[in-house]
């Protein structure tokens, strides 16, 4: 059981700032980084990793900082974003060796269990410059895991894996946090951390923007007001009508032509706006989501509710 | 020494289209030393040759060699794969020191000694003190481009205006630069073996241990760079 704690940490290059004041505990289990590309998340697992010096605050492993402290790879695994580039060595050359820099007494079976587990058995004495993107990605994972770690941190594993083999790669990373190991993983997809991780902590713009239970999260994220454009036969009578209900928050007339809607509960203006269209004798032309994009929901997030 | 870096090194080394390269600077300086064996009899080329050998053929097979078994990994990031280890950063750096060495010693300092040979088979100990000359540099200059891999990106362009503009330049212009110049070291152990070489006017004793001093101090280097080594994101 080991714990992760960063502490105010901050980084910045420069004049930039990649990551601002962020304090949290990762514990036992699976912890899932949320936030879009460019939030700081890479910077944040070079910082939980031993990759980077905090330039404020401090990172923690089991009380120790981690910066300058090679004994902590003995508990860390890390399973960078970035390509393997052992092109010239097949997997479980790449694997044991992993396996004989940790020291362990019995490399060969530490590779052959660590290629079992991620199901690498079978191409394992292929080059790695043949594997698919998927393949990699264990392989990755296969060295990472090869000294049993109780830490293991992955940068976005699932980028550019196919759909097979992410869900061969999500049931794997949900069995090993079954064991009572501390995973951090990244994405800037939504859907992945959610069924993934029970716990997630989001970062945006270098900020810590919220963290805990992932329901929690998802109803923060999808109980705020949503935009809608809606086009129709006659913008102005469907904008006054649209007012007189509970459900809709604003109503904008567009230069163009159509509405932007502001929506309170999605629920009850789906219901209501076939209703207004019929009585008032108003074509909908349509109707679309304008702002579904997740940066808008992490948007909303940092900015709290409106 | 860590053998399985030292594997690793050896095979990104020999892996890699620097490894012809490697292997082409030696062959052209020996095809160099035929040629003039055959096209003329007198001892004229000989310093010539070995000179170039010495100057210019050594640095640049120690420059290539340091870079590759430590600048692709450096600057493609893989390197995490190796530092996310329980490994002592100094094992490291001496690890991959040692299989640029020996390939400098192998394609750098030897091919001096085959040069000699050839073109002076009666004289072998001045061959063989070009050797000394080649090892003794060749093993700083190893050492100190390792150091120049683990702490610039642009360690290739820097070590190559080292060795053209310090070492070479500077060097034939300024007297006082022998203190300081790699090739003058090596050269005032060579010419301890054979004074046919040119002496260097420097004592033995600051020779040999100004080498040492800077391989130990570049190999120290080494290891602390890759001990505070950065990853950076795409982002």
């Amino acid at each position: 059981m080991s714990v992760l704690t960063l502490d105010a940490a901050s980084r910045w290059f420069g004049n930039v700032v990649a990551v601002n004041g962020i304090s949290m505990t990762v514990g036992p289990g699976i912890t899932g980084l949320l936030g879009p590309n460019g939030a700081g998340k890479t910077t944040l697992i070079a910082m939980m990793a031993g990759f980077l010096a905090p330039s404020a605050g401090t990172v923690t492993l089991d009380g120790k900082p981690i910066w300058r402290h090679t004994d902590a790879y003995r508990t860390i695994g890390l399973v960078p974003e970035r390509e393997l580039s052992f092109g010239y060595l097949t997997g479980r050359q790449f694997v044991r060796a992993n396996a004989e820099l940790h020291g362990l007494p019995d490399p060969g079976a530490a590779t052959e269990r660590a290629l079992a587990t991620v199901e690498m058995t079978d191409p394992a004495d292929r080059r790695i410059d043949t594997y698919s993107k998927g393949m990699r990605q264990r392989a990755k994972l296969a060295s990472a895991l090869v000294h049993d770690p109780a830490v293991l941190l992955l940068d976005e594993p699932f980028n550019g894996v196919d759909p097979r083999q992410r869900m061969h790669l999500m049931a794997l990373l949900r069995r090993m946090g079954e064991e009572g190991r501390t995973l951090l993983f990244s994405s800037h997809i939504l859907e992945e951390v959610e069924q993934v991780a029970r716990h997630i902590e989001v970062v945006v713009s270098g900020r810590h923007a919220a963290s805990g239970d992932f329901g929690t999260i998802r109803r923060l994220m999808t109980d705020r007001p949503m935009q809608y454009a809606v086009a129709s036969s006659d913008d102005r009578r469907l904008a006054s009508a649209l007012m007189t209900e509970p459900s809709v928050l604003g109503v904008t007339l567009r230069r163009q032509g159509g509405l932007d809607v502001s929506v309170a509960d999605l629920g009850a203006f789906a219901v209501r706006l076939p209703h207004l269209a019929r009585e008032g004798g108003i074509r909908i032309l349509e109707l679309t989501p304008s702002d579904e994009s997740l940066e808008s929901v992490f948007a909303y997030l940092v900015g709290g509710p409106a | 020494m860590n053998p399985t870096i030292a594997r690793l090194s050896a095979q990104a080394l020999l892996g890699r289209r620097r490894g012809v390269v490697l292997l082409v600077i030696p062959a052209l300086l020996i095809g160099l030393a035929v040629l003039l064996r055959v096209l003329t009899d007198a001892d004229g080329g000989y310093d010539a040759v070995l000179t170039l050998g010495y100057t210019l053929a050594l640095p640049l097979v120690a420059l290539l060699a340091a870079s590759a078994v430590l600048g692709p990994e450096i600057d493609d990031g893989s390197i995490v794969y190796l530092l996310a280890k329980p490994v002592s950063r100094h094992v490291i750096a001496l690890s991959k020191f040692v299989v640029a060495w020996l390939a400098t010693l192998a394609l750098g300092a030897l091919p001096l000694v085959v040069a000699g040979l050839i073109m002076d088979s009666g004289n072998p100990r001045r061959a063989l003190a070009w050797g000394a000359a080649g090892a003794v540099a060749g093993t700083t200059y190893s050492a100190l481009f390792l150091a120049l891999a683990a702490v610039t990106r642009h360690a290739v362009v820097a070590g190559l205006l080292f060795v053209l503009m310090w070492e070479g330049l500077l060097g034939g212009l300024l007297t006082g630069i022998k203190w300081v110049s790699i090739g003058a070291w090596g050269r005032q152990v060579g010419y301890r073996f054979s004074a046919r070489l040119d002496d260097a006017f420097l004592p033995l004793s600051y020779a040999v241990l100004a080498a040492l001093v800077v391989t130990l101090g570049a190999l120290w280097l080494t290891g602390d760079r890759l001990r505070s080594f950065t990853l950076r994101g795409d982002e």
